[in-house]
């Protein structure tokens, strides 16, 4: 009797790429379902921009680069970026902004470099950072949680009228940016502070809640909530996120025990802005990132330290996109100076 | 018994032993085939040198073939016949090539040869003498390597321990199990000839912790006996745990170096089947011409464990256990991770052949189409070697041989491990296979250059030599004839000489000449 041949281990992998992304995505739903519940329904309009846009784009340039589509566009990972992408965005964004910078992140920053795998740079954050460029003013006009209902803002939108905003960039009738807007909290609390008034006094407004700011740190917990699922699901390993979070943490404690009037507490930077976005989900993206366990650690907490820095001594007042990019770049020499020693050899 | 402390390899995965049927019956027999095919090489090492000629009748335990160098071990016949052809024939070999091999046609009197003396009083024996017995009786390790066991034996001193491999790790092979639980006595007593042959007095001998039918029997056998130095330690069912270098680092805690060997760092391991072969050729005098074989998968009927005598055609044993079903597609020698595929049921078993897997297509899927590798580093998470097997891929696939040695491919045990979590689908081991070849193809043309580098430059040099030589001499003539000048009598004397010379080249060219027209 003749045999069929088969290559040794005989045992096939049981996940494949579309798993790790659809995991990736399925966690993130908890978080989209709080950010749509403080900041409305703009995020899940800039969601659909961004993933069509990113799809088109990651299936014309692999079909310009004459490679196989559809196996490639099912692995979902455009999809990711784009989710990512949109999850920085503010919840008022036109959609040419957001395509934009889709179209940015797959084409420029995954596409050029040759595709899934192959690119250095986060493409979600480098998308993030050509609009944070370029559209200084929009990147920066954010809703208060809970529109109008706590008092931070004249009025606001409701859904139908978000979404004409997304597809025209025009705001209802009578309506001014004045009247709906609000700055994030990291951007309040920079100008705040940069007007000689402390801490707590700024804290003390209806913008600020608990932990960080009212809706920021509720999201932030159900992101953290994800992150736990992921990690549950050994979709990412706990040493990035660790890094990340004690990389922001242990300056921010360090700084705030010093000068507490001046240095928000750890919590504070911990749960407002994309800390911990970036902690469980934009660090860990594995394509980017540092492989052996001691240069995930090195990685992440570089992250971390650069969000604190950026957030306490630089130009912007969140500095995920910037920290992450950065670190990118470092990721080479990382993974070449923490090899693991292999078994049987000496250090 | 207490457990002592263990440690932990690093990496490794908790797999499916998928044994359960096999494992729930008994060691069943095959019979005497009406052939026997015994490659001549069944080991690590040279091929033996068969001492038996076309047509002469051999014995069950009568010599074969002899070892041919030190690595080497002798084959016998494992039933009595006539031997019938000594010819190249398939032999199991991940290769699928045909190698030198002793045709027995059996009489079915399966007649003992008595040239081995048993040696009940084996303590009596001097260590040389016991390793001289384990040699002839042509014992091999029965894990799947079969490096010779007596060569092993004489590797070390100052050994501190004995290590009985009884983790068996891989999905489908339970036949070390099956000896564990069935004959106890015979591992037990080949603990304590393998202590005599080492000289030391410190044997654990590892389980995994899935197998405690094993366990028991071995540790009642050995309170039975009153064994103080044996002790049977539980180790966690994680494969590559049978793995040498790993189970050496969950016993101990140590590792043995890179280009060493275990004795190195004072430990010896032996699989538990070997040392059982061990006592049988010690104690009674009995060669190693059969082996337990795992017959199992979902092609088999019947799945079970066989002793089998070797040279047995795989057919044979698929018949002793029900047959084949509908669904055999893919046929192994050996596991699920490591084994290799043979393309025909005709070869025949070997020494090292633990297992036979007859394998559905559901067992065995296709392999899905690959991706590109998204550097998750899960490879690196369960590599028992600590390798970061995305970084040789990386290397491989761009053909950096350079890089591989760097990052210390030849540590690679290819144990598949980081195929089966790699969510890209990338075939690593197989990747890794053929960048190893690549490289000892690459030393052999090295080799072979500078071999050809070093006969030219010699040659160059002889020439060179010639040439001074010559060179020499003719200023020296030169010299002496100018000294002359003067002289009449002397430059007369040299002219004579060289007439001299001259004619008697002359006369000798003539007489060959003369020869030649003979």
């Amino acid at each position: 009797m003749r045999f069929e041949p088969t290559a040794p281990p005989h045992v096939r992998p049981a996940g494949g790429v579309t798993r790790v992304m659809g995991e990736v995505l399925l966690a993130l739903v908890p978080a989209t379902i709080a950010w749509v519940w403080f900041f409305g329904p703009g995020l899940l309009y800039n969601m659909s921009v961004a993933a069509l846009v990113a799809l088109a784009c990651e299936a014309g340039a692999l079909a310009l680069r004459g490679r196989a589509v559809m196996p490639q566009l099912l692995d979902l990972s455009a999809v990711v970026t784009a989710v990512l992408l949109a999850f920085c965005l503010p919840p008022l964004t036109p959609w040419w902004i957001t395509a934009t910078g889709a179209a940015f992140a797959i084409l420029f920053a995954k596409q050029l470099y040759g595709g899934l795998g192959y690119n250095p740079f986060n493409p979600a954050m480098a998308g993030y950072v050509v609009l944070l460029i370029s559209f200084p003013e929009a990147m920066t006009r954010w809703l208060p949680p809970l529109g109008d209902s706590l008092g931070l803002a004249a009025a606001s939108l409701d859904p139908w009228q978000t979404l004409r905003f997304t597809l025209t960039g025009l705001l209802p009738e009578g309506i001014s940016w004045d009247a709906i807007s609000g700055a994030t909290p990291l951007d309040d609390l920079k100008t705040q502070l940069s007007l000689a008034r402390t801490v707590d006094e700024v804290r003390a407004s209806a913008l600020y809640g608990s932990l960080g700011a009212r809706g920021w740190e509720w999201t932030a917990n159900w992101i953290a909530l994800g992150g736990i699922y992921l990690l549950w699901r050994r979709v990412i390993r706990w040493q990035i996120p660790l890094a990340v979070i004690l990389g922001v943490c242990v300056p921010a404690t360090f700084f705030w025990l010093i000068d507490p009037g001046s240095h928000p507490p750890p919590t504070f930077h911990l749960f407002s802005g994309a800390t911990l976005l970036c902690a469980f989900f934009i660090a860990t993206d594995p394509v980017s990132a540092a492989t052996s366990r001691s240069g995930r650690l090195v990685y992440g907490f570089g992250i971390g330290l650069l969000i604190f820095v950026i957030r306490s001594w630089g130009g912007y007042p969140d500095g995920v996109a910037f920290a992450v990019l950065l670190m990118n770049m470092a990721v080479p020499a990382i993974d070449h100076f923490t090899r693991p020693r292999t078994y049987g050899h000496a250090n | 018994m207490t457990q002592p402390r263990l440690w932990r390899f690093h990496g490794g995965l908790k797999l499916d032993a998928r044994t359960a049927r096999p494992a729930a019956e008994s060691i069943g027999a095959v019979p005497v085939p009406p052939r026997l095919v015994l490659p001549l090489s069944q080991h690590v090492g040279q091929p033996a040198e068969p001492v038996v000629a076309v047509g002469e009748r051999v014995l069950r335990g009568q010599p074969i073939a002899r070892p041919r160098g030190y690595v080497g071990a002798k084959v016998h016949a494992s039933s009595s016949g006539t031997v019938v052809e000594i010819a190249d024939h398939p032999v199991p070999h991940p290769s699928g090539l045909s190698a030198p091999c002793i045709v027995i046609e059996t009489d079915g009197l399966d007649e003992p040869w008595t040239g081995y003396e048993p040696s009940p009083a084996y303590t009596e024996l001097h260590a040389n003498e016991l390793r001289a017995r384990v040699r002839a009786a042509g014992v091999v390790g029965l894990g799947g390597a079969a490096f010779p066991t007596a060569v092993k034996l004489g590797a070390g001193s100052g050994l501190k321990l004995l290590i009985l491999n009884g983790a068996e790790c891989e999905p489908y092979i339970c036949c070390d199990e099956l000896l564990l639980r069935e004959r106890p006595e015979e591992v037990l007593a080949g603990a304590q000839v393998l202590l005599r042959a080492l000289d030391i007095d410190r044997c654990c001998i590892a389980i995994e912790e899935d197998k405690p039918l094993a366990k028991e029997a071995l540790e009642s056998a050995i309170t039975a006996a009153g064994e103080t130095r044996i002790e049977v330690v539980s180790v966690p069912a994680v494969y590559p745990e049978g793995g040498e270098r790993q189970l050496i680092k969950v016993l101990t805690g140590e590792e043995v170096p890179a280009r060493g060997v275990p004795p190195d760092i004072g430990y010896l391991c032996q699989n538990v089947a070997t040392a059982a072969a061990v006592a049988r050729a010690v104690l009674q005098g009995q060669p190693l011409i059969s082996r337990i074989v795992t017959v199992t998968g979902k092609g088999v009927a019947q799945p079970r464990n066989l002793e089998v005598r070797l040279g047995t055609p795989i057919a044979e044993l698929v018949r002793a256990c029900g047959g084949y079903t509908e669904h055999a597609a893919h046929l192994l020698m050996g596991g699920a991770m490591m084994g290799f595929p043979l393309s025909d049921d005709s070869l025949p078993v070997i020494k090292g052949t633990n297992c036979i897997v007859v394998a559905s297509r559901e067992e065995i899927r296709p392999r899905a189409p690959s991706m590109p590798c998204i550097r998750c580093g899960e490879c690196a998470e369960v590599c028992p070697a600590q390798l970061l097997p995305q970084q040789l891929f990386w290397h491989a696939r761009s053909g950096e041989l350079d890089q591989l040695e760097d990052y210390n491919l030849f540590d690679c045990i290819e144990c598949g491990c980081c195929d089966v979590v790699c969510p890209s689908q990338l075939p690593l081991t197989q990747y890794f296979r053929y960048a190893k070849t690549e490289l000892w193809a690459r030393e052999r043309d090295r080799v072979r250059s500078d071999l050809a580098r070093d006969r030219f430059e010699a040659r160059r040099e002889r020439i060179e030599a010639e040439q001074q030589a010559r060179q020499h001499k003719l200023e020296q003539k030169t010299r002496a004839a100018e000294s002359a000048r003067g002289d009449d009598d002397a430059r007369k004397a040299m002219i004579d000489e060289a007439l001299e010379r001259v004619q008697a080249r002359r006369e000798s060219g003539e007489s060959d000449d003369g020869g030649a027209e003979r």
